[in-house]
């Protein structure tokens, strides 16, 4: 029936009963502060999703950090605490032990989470803590105008240091999430990424894995996300997803870092 | 054979036309359109509606989650 394929507009097919992919609800209408093609959308979008299919919408207190996702809070429709720089596994921990039946994760930036709030973080992964860390990488201070951060790669130039990372008067690029699997408080690390569909299906799973080993009591995990900051690194986003394959992921490959079954 | 159509819905006033759309479009159906929105930014629209398999990867990509997907079924 060649014809009828003709004739079908798109109108035909925009019906409720053909909806494959919406906005997750408890994502908000408010719009986003992010600049365009920011990954913390993406992950902000993948949170939603899978509160929402866990049904969890009623039960998660979320810990926004000091960074770009300051303001997460307004965009996802479940409990937040805002936690001082650096302090949210503080903060999650004391919600977690308060309330064991509560889905508690953190979300924070490589400013939040790789430097100012080292300690923190180290020690609730160290004590084992049943929470969710989502850490999102791109190497770079960008909510403060693209400074230097912990995670900057060697020769890779920002605001602090423009003619590029020099690792005898920075030091290295902290890669955190290797520390982290070292500890024996933790149960699932892993680095995933959201430049392609297929990385973003895959990054969903891994958050879906570590928020079911928070409800599950089964210790810490941690879900680091490379990320691009396109107005920082000074890219368009896809100039920018495409600089993230060449150079942060030979410094930060992806993949499963440890998975303790 | 069955084929399978698609069609996209943009959130024109929420887009921030990063692109990521057109760049995850294996099928090139998305454009940026010339007009721009109340925050001065060009939005994604269906340049190509014929090509859409409704795949979502589109939507998958979207940061601001602008995109609403539908797929049916059209016995060819």
């Amino acid at each position: 029936m060649k014809n009828e394929e003709v004739r079908m507009t798109t109108k035909d097919i925009i019906k409720p009963e053909n909806l494959v992919y919406q906005k997750p609800e408890i994502m908000n209408d408010v719009p986003m502060h992010y600049c365009p093609g920011c990954s913390h959308g993406v992950v902000h979008k993948l949170v939603a999703e899978v509160i929402e299919e866990m049904g969890m919408q009623d039960k998660t207190v979320g810990i926004a950090p000091v960074g770009c996702a300051v303001f997460a809070y307004n965009y996802l429709d479940i409990d937040w605490e805002e936690a001082a720089h650096g302090r949210a596994p503080a903060l999650a921990t004391a919600v977690k032990r308060l309330r064991p039946d509560r889905l508690v994760f953190t979300y924070q930036g490589d400013g939040d989470l790789a430097a100012i709030g080292t300690a923190e973080t180290v020690h609730a992964c160290n004590r084992g803590e049943s929470i969710a860390i989502i850490f999102i990488n791109n190497g770079i201070y960008g909510m403060t105008g693209g400074q230097m951060a912990p995670t900057t790669l060697e020769g890779m130039k920002t605001a602090t240091c423009p003619y590029g990372r020099d690792v005898k008067l920075n030091g290295y690029p902290l890669k955190i999430t290797n520390i982290l699997k070292e500890l024996e408080g933790t149960r699932y690390i892993t680095r995933q990424s959201v430049h392609t569909a297929a990385a973003v299906r895959k990054a969903k799973k891994a958050i879906r894995k570590a928020f079911e080993n928070s409800m599950e009591d089964k210790g810490t995990s941690v879900v680091e996300i490379v990320s691009t900051c396109a107005s920082g690194w000074k890219l368009d986003p896809v100039q920018a997803n495409e600089w993230m394959e060449k150079n942060m992921f030979p410094a930060y490959p992806l993949g499963d870092l440890k998975n303790v079954e | 054979m069955a084929k399978v159509r698609g069609a996209v819905v943009v959130n024109n006033e929420r887009c921030k036309g990063c692109e990521l759309c057109v760049a995850a479009c294996p099928s090139d159906v998305l454009a940026m359109s010339k007009h721009v929105n109340a925050k001065g930014y060009n939005y994604a629209y269906m340049a190509n509606e014929e090509a859409c398999t409704g795949c979502a990867n589109c939507a998958v990509v979207c940061p601001d989650g602008c995109i609403t997907v539908y797929r049916t079924k059209v016995n060819g």
